[in-house]
């Protein structure tokens, strides 16, 4: 991928923290674009709004940076009304799954066909790092000072139940993986997602004992376990440990989808 | 050749709205405005359209202002909760500059109220209801020929100053069945494309940016944080903020008199009726039923931008009363406008004003 085939430079220096994950994604997802053969001319991202959200401004599409929670819903009306636009979501967890959850479960039942990425930092980064739904037990955020005590959702099982065609889970660290699945989301009709756990060491790793951001990264290799591990355990007989986040492809199916082009 | 049809004002809103050209409907099912959605679904696939009952409103109107912006006409009906909902986004269509046509079907509020009752509750909300300063377009017909005629005019001022314009119709109207001539064809005027090169979020001469619509080539950044001329974010600079915002209001302030769409009787008369929506009806039975009392009428069919030179056409006007079924948002209006005095009536519960309540008035005079 060129950087000057896809990014504003006059949009430069961007607004994200040394060591923030988000740049990660963003390239690996341009990565794949690139790799689809889709141009700046045909191709749209759409965001909310968060420090994930804002990936859309620094790319030379055309892009709608949207109002919080409702990506997903503005990008319906794109898809639907001119299915030739290829549609690619930025979100973040909070984002995603708080504020607009109710579009998320629906998107994915409708199975618009877009891809939507997650940048999964399990916090709220843009307003300082409080928690979100995605903050792990036990953890500090601003709001959560004695601890995260709510349960997690798990992004990635949700859209699997509600119905996503394409649906898997990688970390920043994982960058083959991450391009590799964002282009399997890419090529699939109907909706895709694809949940990318990532650092943030402001709000996140700074309060949670992982202030290096070699930390962090660390933190996200050493959390997660492959899919196809838990299955082999499965098939052996052998306790899955529970502490650990899956990773991988869960899904890859060709339900009925809305919006795409004939 | 027009034709004569005898058709319920909800029917009306949506065949204007078909007739101006919309190809894309977001809603969600609400009374007293769902014929609307479910005639769209009927007729929309059949005019290569797209209809689509979203999850909300708040995605309804999302849904829009998304296929607006690949250059689509595009609209959504809701009634006072779902209007509540969608106000966050209504504010991105200020911001962003999106065409887009939102009709309201008022029923009595607040809250749930009363979903089979008329109301004009809304006039300040749909004025004001998103945070920060704007100006936006709001019709409101009182007839079913004017729920067609202004929802396909709706969508050429929305074009026109690429701003959200609202329908403010409501019960009595939307349910209402009346004979309606449906013309040949209705005018459409366009939006303006944006020139190559130039900047996206430049106003022209009357302060309206041509449109870059998404997916020609134009790469336009659209955010909802304020922008420089470029459309990137610039949320800081006092002076882009002010330039902005001050550009987003007079576009349309502006242009108040010519966007005017009213109707006068007796401008040399000295009590003056000013009505918009359903009490037009009952001061066209009054003046009907007495004839010759001298009393004036001025009909509002765009309500906001508030044309105020109007009121002065009536020079010889001693007293306005202005009947709106709502505790006097709009007198409050007239008020600003005139040292006359201004006679307020307000009526609430979802019953239109009766040519005697206002006979009763015009009978008080002194
Ligand atoms: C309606 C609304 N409520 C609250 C906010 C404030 N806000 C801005 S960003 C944000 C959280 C973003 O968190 P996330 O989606 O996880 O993105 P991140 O910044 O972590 O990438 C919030 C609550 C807002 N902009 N709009
Ligand atoms: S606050 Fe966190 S998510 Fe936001 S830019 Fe900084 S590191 Fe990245």
């Amino acid at each position: 991928m060129s950087f000057e085939d896809w990014f504003r430079e006059d949009r430069l220096p961007h607004i994200y923290c040394t060591g923030c994950g988000n740049g990660t994604v963003i390239n690996c997802t341009l990565e794949a674009v690139e790799q689809m053969g889709w141009t700046v001319d045909d191709t749209v991202f759409i965001s909310g709004i968060g420090c994930s959200s804002r990936a859309p401004g620094y790319i030379k599409t055309d892009s709608l940076h949207t109002t919080h929670g409702r990506a997903l819903a503005f990008a319906t009306g794109v898809k639907l009304a001119n299915p030739r636009l290829h549609v690619v979501v930025f979100t973040g967890d909070g984002d995603l799954a708080a504020i607009g959850g109710n579009h998320f479960i629906h998107a994915c039942r409708r199975n618009i066909d877009l891809t939507v990425v997650c940048m999964n930092n399990m916090i709220y980064g843009m307003t300082g790092g409080q928690g979100s739904p995605c903050t792990p037990v036990g953890a500090i955020s601003t709001t959560t000072p004695y601890g995260a005590a709510e349960p997690v959702f798990d992004l990635s099982e949700l859209a699997v139940t509600a119905g996503a065609n394409y649906v898997a889970r990688w970390t920043s660290y994982h960058v083959r993986e991450l391009t590799k699945a964002v282009q399997a989301g890419l090529e699939t009709p109907g909706f895709s997602f694809i949940e990318a756990l990532t650092q943030c060491p402001t709000a996140y790793g700074r309060r949670n004992k992982l202030r290096q951001v070699s930390d962090m990264v660390q933190y996200l290799r050493t959390s997660v376990i492959l899919v196809q591990k838990i299955q082999r355990m499965r098939e052996r007989g052998e306790p899955v440990p529970e502490d650990k986040i899956p990773v991988g492809e869960f899904v890859r199916r060709n339900r009925p989808a809305m919006g795409v082009q004939k | 050749m027009s034709k004569i049809e005898f058709m319920q004002g909800n029917t009306a809103c949506a065949e204007g709205a078909l007739a101006a050209g919309c190809r894309f409907f977001g809603g969600y099912p609400i009374t007293p405005s769902t014929e609307i959605a479910e005639h769209m679904a009927r007729r929309l696939p059949k005019t290569d359209g797209v209809f689509v009952q979203m999850e909300d409103e708040i995605a309804s109107i999302a849904a829009v202002i998304g296929a607006s912006w690949t250059g689509a006409r595009a609209m959504t009906a809701t009634s006072g909760p779902g209007f509540s909902l969608m106000m966050e986004n209504i504010g991105y269509a200020v911001i962003t500059e999106t065409p887009c046509v939102i009709v309201n079907i008022q029923r009595g509020g607040p809250s749930t109220g009363q979903p089979t009752m008329g109301a004009q509750g809304d006039m300040l909300q749909c004025r004001f209801g998103s945070h920060g300063d704007y100006s936006t377009i709001a019709l409101s017909p009182s007839s079913v020929q004017e729920m067609y005629d202004l929802t396909a005019k709706a969508f050429n001022l929305a074009d026109r100053f690429r701003v959200p314009v609202f329908v403010m119709s409501d019960e009595v109207t939307g349910h209402m069945r009346e004979r309606i001539t449906i013309p040949d064809r209705v005018e459409i005027v366009s939006r303006r494309p944006l020139e190559k090169g130039t900047l996206p979020f430049r106003g022209g001469d009357d302060g309206v940016p041509g449109f870059p619509e998404f997916g020609m080539g134009y790469g336009v950044h659209v955010t909802g944080l304020t922008h420089d001329e470029r459309g990137y974010p610039e949320a800081t600079d006092p002076h882009i903020h002010a330039a902005l915002v001050q550009r987003l209001v007079s576009k349309v302030e502006s242009a108040r008199h010519d966007i005017a769409d009213y109707e006068m009787v007796n401008p040399d008369a000295e009590t003056v009726f000013v009505t918009y929506g359903p009490p037009t009806r009952t001061v066209k039975q009054v003046m009907h039923d007495h004839p010759g009392e001298g009393v004036g009428h001025l009909h509002l069919r765009i309500v906001w931008p508030f044309p105020e030179r109007l009121l002065r056409l009536f020079t010889n006007a001693k007293t306005f009363i202005v009947p709106e079924m709502n505790m006097g948002q709009i007198a409050r209006e007239v008020e600003r406008h005139t040292d006359l005095p201004v006679i307020s009536v307000p009526k609430l519960g979802g019953e239109l004003h009766t040519p005697g309540e206002l006979q009763k008035l015009l009978e008080a005079r002194p």
